[in-house]
């Protein structure tokens, strides 16, 4: 695979479909905090986790837990493209004999690190997971995926404390910082700003991104790779929705599926990105 | 002599800790209560302090799991099962290899009072499909669980007492998962007991064979899965069921016998335990109050066979 920044810029816009596709066939799902997220999981799921069909299981592999469970199309897409699901069962998303539950299920879907969508669990089992990477001397690192409405969440903070006074260096947290969540704009629910401020007082590693921008992603997880006694955290600014213009508001499409003229629409959009861009 | 199960629990899992290297235990700021303190001591390096986290306890234990480690997690049970949202995502769900070790159970840690006693944790845990949930009686017991969990590979929920309790075992006891454990022979009518109680109950099944009931007793250390197969047998040969625990008489051993029972054998049943918040007391005195002692026990029995 080709795990050149322009190539994976490309995979993303690609996957952006993907996920309109998905979340049209199944009915129902999140595209918004999907499609902000998609750019942050190509690069960390593909070049950094280096997810392979081979490794799944392999006790070494890197871990990532997308603690923010809802924007699981855009995990299983990333799995597909990493060879772990085949593309055409993408579609199958959310079927009862599916194995990609309309949120991740590690017993259903092995290549799944833990099971999320009750938010603010994720970063508490990735921590575990650096811990026993620890315990076993490994040099494999653990990325977490959260959302800004999850970290509302108190488990969030314990494991924020908790990380740091353990030195978990080999864990990455990587924000997806839409600043929607279901019942309005982030910042007039429950605001979290100043948040790079809170994380420093909180001993963490602090970058700020544009969670879009697959150079700026790679530097900063590139840089996270230290081993410097601190947990990284990147804080990746996006947009919910990003990608499709009329999906690109706070909350709108945060939990509605695309139906058949809207879906047309967006991908119509994006196939008309990917030209333009190539 | 009287041995509290979380001791017998922290020497056994201590002692465990050389031959199990994958082992890690949690706790959250009780590890002197909990007598997880006594694995810290010696594996310090597989120990981990999470202070008062037990959300996060829950999780880190669940990545642990997930990544080969057979975590024990251990805190006052009302503390950590009532964190049960997580447990029911993060272990259930996941079907992760964690022990949860549930100490301070029943109204008889006494003085501390109600927000310090899991009176509903049994419940709790057994909505949860793939949850073992084991309840010793005594320390033999107790340390054939720890012995028995060491090596499952299931989500599990042991449940501790913080009082001391009489041995019920002689050293020719074996520890059968799954299985019913009779104490008595009997056929005017059945007690299935689990935990504190039972020494309780034997003693009463005792008493009232010089009043002319022959009372058969069944200690319930594995309360999920329940012995399905001995609880309807001795429904259909007594006639008579009685349930004795030291826990909300909703939900706990009481409710998973009467859900049984009303769909295999419909049974007569009288269910002995906690039915209001508890309150602050002497051990001895809640159990005399709340009618868990031998004097309670034997009142409600009774009362119920007359």
């Amino acid at each position: 695979m080709d795990l050149s920044l322009p190539a994976l810029h490309r995979y993303a816009q690609e996957m952006r479909i993907d996920i309109i596709r998905m979340l049209h066939a199944a009915g129902s799902g999140h595209p918004g905090g999907s499609l902000s997220l998609i750019d942050i999981l190509t690069v960390t799921m593909l070049k950094y986790v280096g997810r392979t069909a081979d490794n799944v299981l392999d006790p070494d592999r890197n871990r990532l837990v997308l603690s923010k469970g809802h924007g699981v199309p855009a995990l299983y897409a990333v799995l597909a493209r990493a060879g772990v699901i085949k593309h055409e069962d993408l579609i199958t998303l959310r079927q009862i004999d599916s194995p990609l539950q309309g949120h991740p299920h590690n017993v259903s879907m092995p290549a799944v690190e833990a099971p999320t969508g009750s938010l603010g669990q994720g970063l508490s089992i990735a921590q575990g997971m650096a811990m026993a990477a620890r315990l076993d001397g490994s040099a494999r690192r653990t990325y977490c995926v959260v959302g800004d409405g999850e970290m509302q969440e108190g488990q969030i903070w314990e494991a924020l404390l908790s990380a740091a006074m353990y030195k978990l260096d080999n864990l990455i947290v990587i924000l997806d910082y839409n600043k929607g969540q279901i019942d309005g704009p982030t910042n007039e629910i429950i605001n979290l700003e100043p948040l790079a401020e809170k994380l420093r007082a909180f001993n963490w590693d602090v970058q700020e991104i544009d969670g879009h921008d697959v150079e700026e992603i790679d530097t900063a997880l590139s840089n996270a790779q230290r081993l410097d006694g601190k947990p990284h955290f990147i804080i990746a600014h996006t947009v919910k929705g990003k990608g499709v213009s009329f999906m690109e508001h706070p909350t709108e499409w945060h939990g509605k599926a695309p139906g058949d003229a809207d879906a047309q629409r967006a991908i119509e959009e994006l196939q008309a990105q990917l030209t333009k861009e190539a | 002599m009287a041995t509290a199960t979380r001791v017998s629990f922290g020497e056994r899992l201590a002692e465990l800790g050389a031959t199990h290297p994958d082992i890690v235990v949690f706790d959250a700021d009780l590890s002197k209560s909990t007598q997880s303190q006594l694995f810290a001591a010696k594996y310090p390096e597989r120990f981990y302090e999470m202070g008062i986290q037990e959300h996060n306890m829950i999780g880190a234990a669940a990545g642990m799991a997930l990544s080969g480690k057979k975590p024990f997690i251990c805190s006052f049970s009302t503390f950590v099962v009532g964190r049960f949202e997580a447990i029911r995502m993060s272990i259930g769900y996941s079907e992760a290899n964690v022990t949860i070790v549930g100490t301070h159970c029943g109204v008889a840690i006494g003085e501390d009072g109600y927000s310090q006693m899991a009176l509903e944790d049994i419940g709790l845990m057994r909505t949860l499909p793939n949850m073992t949930i084991i309840q010793p009686a005594d320390d033999r017991e107790a340390r054939a669980a720890v012995d028995f969990l060491a090596t499952h590979q299931q989500p599990a929920f042991l449940r501790l007492t913080r009082q001391g309790l009489e041995d019920i075992h002689d050293e020719t006891y074996r520890f059968e998962f799954g299985k019913a454990d009779l104490l008595k022979a009997g056929n005017d009518a059945v007690i299935f007991a689990t935990g504190g109680v039972v020494y309780n109950a034997l003693r009463v099944a005792e008493d009232l064979k010089g009043e002319g009931f022959d009372i058969r007793v069944y200690n319930i250390h594995t309360i999920a899965p329940l012995d399905a197969e001995t609880v309807v047998r001795a429904a259909r040969e007594t006639g008579r069921v009685i349930t004795v625990e030291d826990h909300s008489i909703v939900g706990g051993l009481g409710g998973a016998v009467t859900e049984l029972l009303s769909e295999q054998q419909p049974t007569r049943m009288k269910r002995i335990g906690m039915t209001t918040y508890g309150r602050s007391g002497s051990p001895t005195g809640l159990y005399e109050y709340y009618g868990l002692d031998t004097a309670g026990i034997k009142r409600q029995v009774l009362d119920f066979l007359r």
